[in-house]
């Protein structure tokens, strides 16, 4: 073995799928002078790809997943590491039935090809072992395959290696990093060090270790994933190759079957979630079989044989067909389910791809490759972004409790709307303790707990009677209640008194505050002292990096107000803008201010009471911010809507909030003030003014031209991703962000139905719906608009198709209804003057 | 014809051996455990013995609460029940453990024709246990059997010494230590596992004696083995594996 480089651009550590297939694009895109290390041998270095199951399904209800997935498909295909075998998710349960259903509609959102709901006797074609009598029917997907993750990583390694652009070393273990200035600047292994422009950390489960030996954090846990081959099978015995038969998965037991040769590999995501640290898994010296390999523990896997052996009795329970081989296999699990990608919001130059699947390798790899060369990924990797997590989010208390209750939903019936149930609790607004009193039903974002809607508002449901459109199945009730639709229309009619805490809140502060405002802005931030502006965020590419809004409080002080989900990757984003003279600074006040809003026809005169400032609206124009003082409080009041009713978001330091809304509360009983919760703000408020959401509707794969969302003049200073933008000006967009009106809910049964969101808008033939980019029509926002007593689909349509009455159909849970386009761009479809908030 | 067959839970080491901080076990937290490799045949051959000729296989073990699943485990492959006498998982010393094992084949109302054993622990391999239970029991023992066949209430045993093959016949009841080569053990199949869940396990508390021995310290022996050699790759490994295979006598 040559010696180790004392320096190079990148050092990608590990030589998994995910290290081999980052080092490959990187080389692909132009870098050179790669150097690629594990502390394991080669082409099996020991780590979790050595033992996956390998087996690829292509559909996710997640649309980044999905594409990933494709495009990894794809590679691997190209290097002829892929079997096309068929596979089958069985239902046992009706519940389950469903969930098929909810998956073909994931299909055809995503453009998955050839998939089928099955009846048993279907299922029992494909897979002649099986017991039909068991299962309800099954989802089959024709081109699930099984790929070769360590023959494709090899031929990646070596395609990087005969471009001359990359040097790989084995069984080189790293012993520490050392960053400069809060850039990556060395890896110290026990060969040698390597000075480096850019670190990959690739190494799944080792990953935090590794993050660690820099300061950063990558919150994921190692878990066991049990998996057992038994054979041979004498039904496979004349079967060639890896894989012939169809792949089943037991979606009911959390468990799937795969023929291996002439054996039967079962697995399960089952059993109790067993975790481990990092720490905890052995040197490959140290390792029985292979580091990530732990012993097998039966008495975890005692249920899953009787499962297995219900599913398939002729097989399973063949007493002559014997265990070969089985172990409790490690893999990365992380608190929110989905991988970490990107750099690390700790240390620049740090980057990694973590917590990947087999069947996201290739894809994964190429989009980080893509993020460090060009900037931006081709698939919007938002949801994996590794700076999404807020702090608490990375102690290793929340890893472990949300990766463990996540670990059984492997497999899950998830609705959209679910909520965790471990760790919770962890952050509360000043004002939790009153929300309680009223009833609040708390769900959480960024741990956060934001009242969702109010019990105590329960009467008001009888009071707008079907206006509050009741939903009688089961799957749109759960987590729902009509109560949020009712605080809608009491809102519209007085005032409602909403939550706001969990938004990120930082200032950037000094004399370039300015420029670096204006260089992530797309809309002119060099405005008044005072005013409001509500602006997209561009990508390079003129996608949505993000939509916020920006207070100007000073010549060299802006307020950046963002949503909490993604408030960290917002902050990351204007940090990496920062001038390296040090000019302009971010602080962060997320947890110095909370925020309450107030808005409905009430709203000012609520406020008047308690304060002597004046707020007519002329005087305190809408768009614009102000300090006033209410009975003893200083509160920065600023008079935006994201519910469409006049009214304010007020600002105040977190100790004071409590006493703030017990004012305004007072002060509101009198004109019928109402707490309202998020379902309105975030969701029915919202649709009915047509307002956009950052990872709905925008994302990087749609501009602001198809979002409806530019402005008559382009601001003249440079900003990001200007440059694409002025080309989408200058053309036609090839689609349209639209809304639509479902014209009929009753289902064959009779029953009414309510879309929820993600599901595929088709023409009146059932044929799907693709615009000229290859973008497919699905539902990027579902629900109710009360006060049109309408529910409300966004889509985006191919722009020739985007015709306010034009007739589409959408397919929910195996039904299909019809749709019609009620209004197209920005216009709002309630109160489309805007005469309620600018009164 | 009934059978019972001793057994130990032992870790199972596939890489280096680590030690704990005190040097006195083995580090274990990252080793799955088993039984010993001999005392699969030794199972093997009590499943053969029963299939061939009826009767019952018994297993039998002293060790933690956690050795119900090496008893699972060798239950799965055809034993009928199990006893486990239930330590505060401390090692015993080979007086007490084979005092202890005496005393609960005393207790059994069968009274086993054959009693097996491993040859050796794999852990600890003081090849002591089935002397001192055999000189208690007063029976005859047959050690180190690589060859074995029951006749008209007679074991005949094969066992290797040197380059000869000793035989030995010997009158039930008897006990026999068997190595590997007897037989070739079976894996277990689901079915098995399913039914193994569902046999019976006496445990007892084994009552601690004295020990007379005490282990002071452990140390790692020097390693043999080279480990792994590559001998080349694709077409150039050629000529290197024939050496190889011809040096191990499977090509002339």
């Amino acid at each position: 073995m040559s010696t180790l480089p004392a320096k190079a651009k990148v050092v990608v550590i590990g030589a998994g799928i995910v290290g081999n297939s980052v080092a490959y694009h990187l080389a692909r895109l132009g870098w050179r002078d790669l150097v690629q290390i594990d502390k394991g041998p080669l082409p099996n270095p020991g780590g979790s790809t050595g033992h996956a199951s390998n087996f690829i399904f292509p559909t996710d209800h997640s649309k980044e997943m999905t594409a990933i997935t494709a495009d990894s498909m794809r590679q691997y295909k190209e290097r002829e590491t892929f079997t096309e075998c068929g596979g089958i998710e069985v239902a046992r349960t009706p519940e389950r039935m469903q969930e098929l259903q909810r998956r073909m509609a994931s299909a055809h959102s995503w453009g998955v090809a050839g998939t089928k709901v099955l009846t048993p006797a279907q299922v029992k074609e494909l897979v002649p072992y099986i017991d039909e009598s068991v299962i309800l029917g099954g989802f089959y997907s024709p081109t699930v395959g099984v790929v070769d993750s360590v023959r494709a990583g090899t031929l990646m390694r070596e395609e990087a290696v005969s471009m001359g652009a990359l040097q790989t070393f084995a069984n080189i273990e790293v012993l520490g990093m050392d960053v400069e200035n809060g850039h990556i600047k060395r890896v110290r292994t026990d060969h040698g060090d390597i000075e480096a422009e850019y670190v990959v950390i690739a190494t799944g489960c080792w990953s935090p270790k590794l993050a660690a030996m820099a300061g950063a954090f990558i919150p994921l846990t190692p878990a066991v994933h049990q998996m057992k081959d038994i054979g041979p099978v004498p039904f496979f015995k004349d079967t060639k190759g890896d894989i012939e038969w169809p792949i089943v998965r037991d979606m009911d037991t959390n468990m799937y079957e795969r023929q291996h040769g002439t054996g039967l590999e079962v697995g399960s995501y089952a059993h109790r979630p067993i975790l481990y640290t990092p720490q905890d898994i052995p040197s490959n010296a140290a390792a029985a079989l292979s580091p990530t390999e732990f012993p097998f523990t039966q008495v975890d896997f005692d249920l899953q044989d009787e499962h297995s052996l219900e599913l398939m009795p002729s097989i399973i329970g063949d007493e002559n067909i014997r265990e070969k081989y089985a172990i409790n296999g490690i893999l990365s699990l992380t608190p929110d389910g989905m991988p970490i990608v990107g750099e690390t919001p700790e240390v620049k130059g740090l980057w990694t791809a973590s917590a990947i699947w087999v069947k996201e390798g290739p894809g994964t790899g190429k989009a980080l490759a893509e993020w460090m060369v060009l900037g931006e990924s081709e698939i919007d990797m938002h949801s994996s972004d590794i700076s999404r997590f807020h702090e608490h989010q990375k102690t290793v208390f929340h890893i472990k409790a949300r990766s463990g209750e996540g670990f059984n939903k492997t497999y899950g019936i998830v609705h959209p709307n679910e909520q965790w149930a471990s760790n919770r609790n962890v952050r509360l607004s000043p004002f939790f303790e009153q929300e309680k009193e009223l009833g609040a039903v708390f769900y959480e974002t960024a741990g956060w707990e934001r009242p969702f809607w109010y019990e105590s508002n329960a009467q008001l449901v009888e009071k707008f009677g079907e206006k509050v459109m009741p939903r009688t199945a089961e799957w749109e009730a759960r987590w729902w209640s009509p109560i949020i639709n009712a605080e809608h229309l009491q809102m519209r009619e007085t005032a409602g008194i909403v939550d706001l805490s969990a938004f990120v809140i930082f200032d950037l502060i000094g004399p370039g505050a300015l420029s670096v405002v204006q260089k992530v802005a797309l809309r002119q931030m060099d405005v008044a002292i005072g005013r409001v502006v509500y602006t997209p965020v561009l990508g390079i590419n003129g996608g949505f990096k993000s939509d916020l809004t920006i207070m100007r409080l000073g010549a060299d002080h802006f307020r950046v107000v963002t949503g909490g989900a993604h408030g960290m990757s917002d902050k990351k984003w204007f940090r990496d803008q920062l001038p390296v003279d040090g000019t302009a600074q971010i602080v962060d006040l997320t947890s110095n201010y909370t925020t309450i809003g107030v808005w409905g026809p009430k709203a000012r005169e609520i406020l008047a009471a308690i304060t002597s400032a004046n707020l007519s609206k002329e005087t305190f124009k809408f768009s614009t911010c102000r300090t006033i003082e209410i009975g003893p409080l200083q509160v920065l009041a600023s008079r935006i809507s994201y519910v469409g009713d006049l009214g304010w978001e007020l600002y105040i330091p977190m100790e004071q909030g409590a006493k703030l809304w017990e004012m305004i509360w007072e002060s509101g009983k009198k004109y019928g003030l109402i707490p309202v919760g998020i379902g309105v703000y975030g969701t029915t408020g919202r649709l009915e003014k047509n307002y956009r959401a950052y990872g709905a509707e925008l994302e990087t794969e749609y501009n602001v031209v198809e979002a409806g969302m530019q402005t008559p003049k382009l601001k003249e200073q440079e900003f990001i991703g200007r440059a694409a933008h002025e080309k989408h000006r200058s053309s036609n967009p090839v689609t349209t962000l639209v809304s639509l009106f479902v014209d009929d809910h009753t289902s064959s049964t009779g029953e009414k139905r309510y879309m929820l969101g993600k599901e595929p808008i088709l023409m009146p033939d059932k044929s799907p719906i693709v615009d000229s980019h290859g973008r497919r029509s699905y539902v990027t926002s579902a629900g109710s608009a009360p006060s049109l007593g309408k529910h409300i689909l966004m889509t985006y349509l191919p722009t020739e198709l985007a015709v306010v009455g034009n007739k589409f159909l959408v397919e929910y849970l195996g039904e299909f209804y019809p749709v019609s386009v009620a209004g197209v761009g920005a216009t709002p479809l309630f109160d489309p003057t805007n005469e309620r908030i600018l009164s | 014809m009934d059978v019972l067959v001793c057994l130990k839970r032992v870790p199972i080491a596939g890489g280096t051996f680590l030690l704990t901080a005190d040097n006195r076990d083995i580090e274990t937290k990252h080793l799955g455990f088993g039984v010993s490799p001999h005392e699969e045949n030794a199972v093997e051959a009590g499943v053969q013995l029963v299939e061939q000729m009826g009767g019952s296989l018994t297993l039998l073990t002293l060790g933690p609460t956690d050795a119900e699943e090496q008893l699972r485990a060798q239950l799965a492959i055809g034993a009928s029940r199990a006893i486990l006498l239930e330590t505060d998982g401390q090692d015993w010393d080979p007086q007490a453990t084979a005092t202890a094992l005496v005393e609960a084949i005393n207790a059994e109302e069968t009274k086993f024709d054959l009693i097996f054993f491993g040859a050796e622990s794999a852990d600890s391999a003081g090849y002591q246990i089935h002397i001192r239970v055999a000189h208690a029991l007063s029976r005859p023992i047959i050690t180190n059997v690589k060859a074995m066949t029951v006749i008209n209430g007679v074991v005949n045993c094969e066992r290797i010494a040197g380059s000869e093959r000793e035989l030995y016949e010997a009158p039930l009841p008897a006990i026999v230590t068997v190595r590997d080569g007897l037989n070739i053990p079976r894996y277990p199949s689901v079915p098995g596992r399913i039914q193994a869940r569902k046999k019976p396990i006496d445990i007892k508390k084994a009552v601690p004696r004295v020990p007379k021995l005490e282990k002071l310290q452990l140390a790692v022996a020097p390693s043999n083995s080279k480990g792994a050699q590559i001998l080349g790759e694709g077409e150039a490994a050629v000529p290197a594996l024939i050496e190889v295979l011809k040096k191990i006598g499977i090509l002339a």
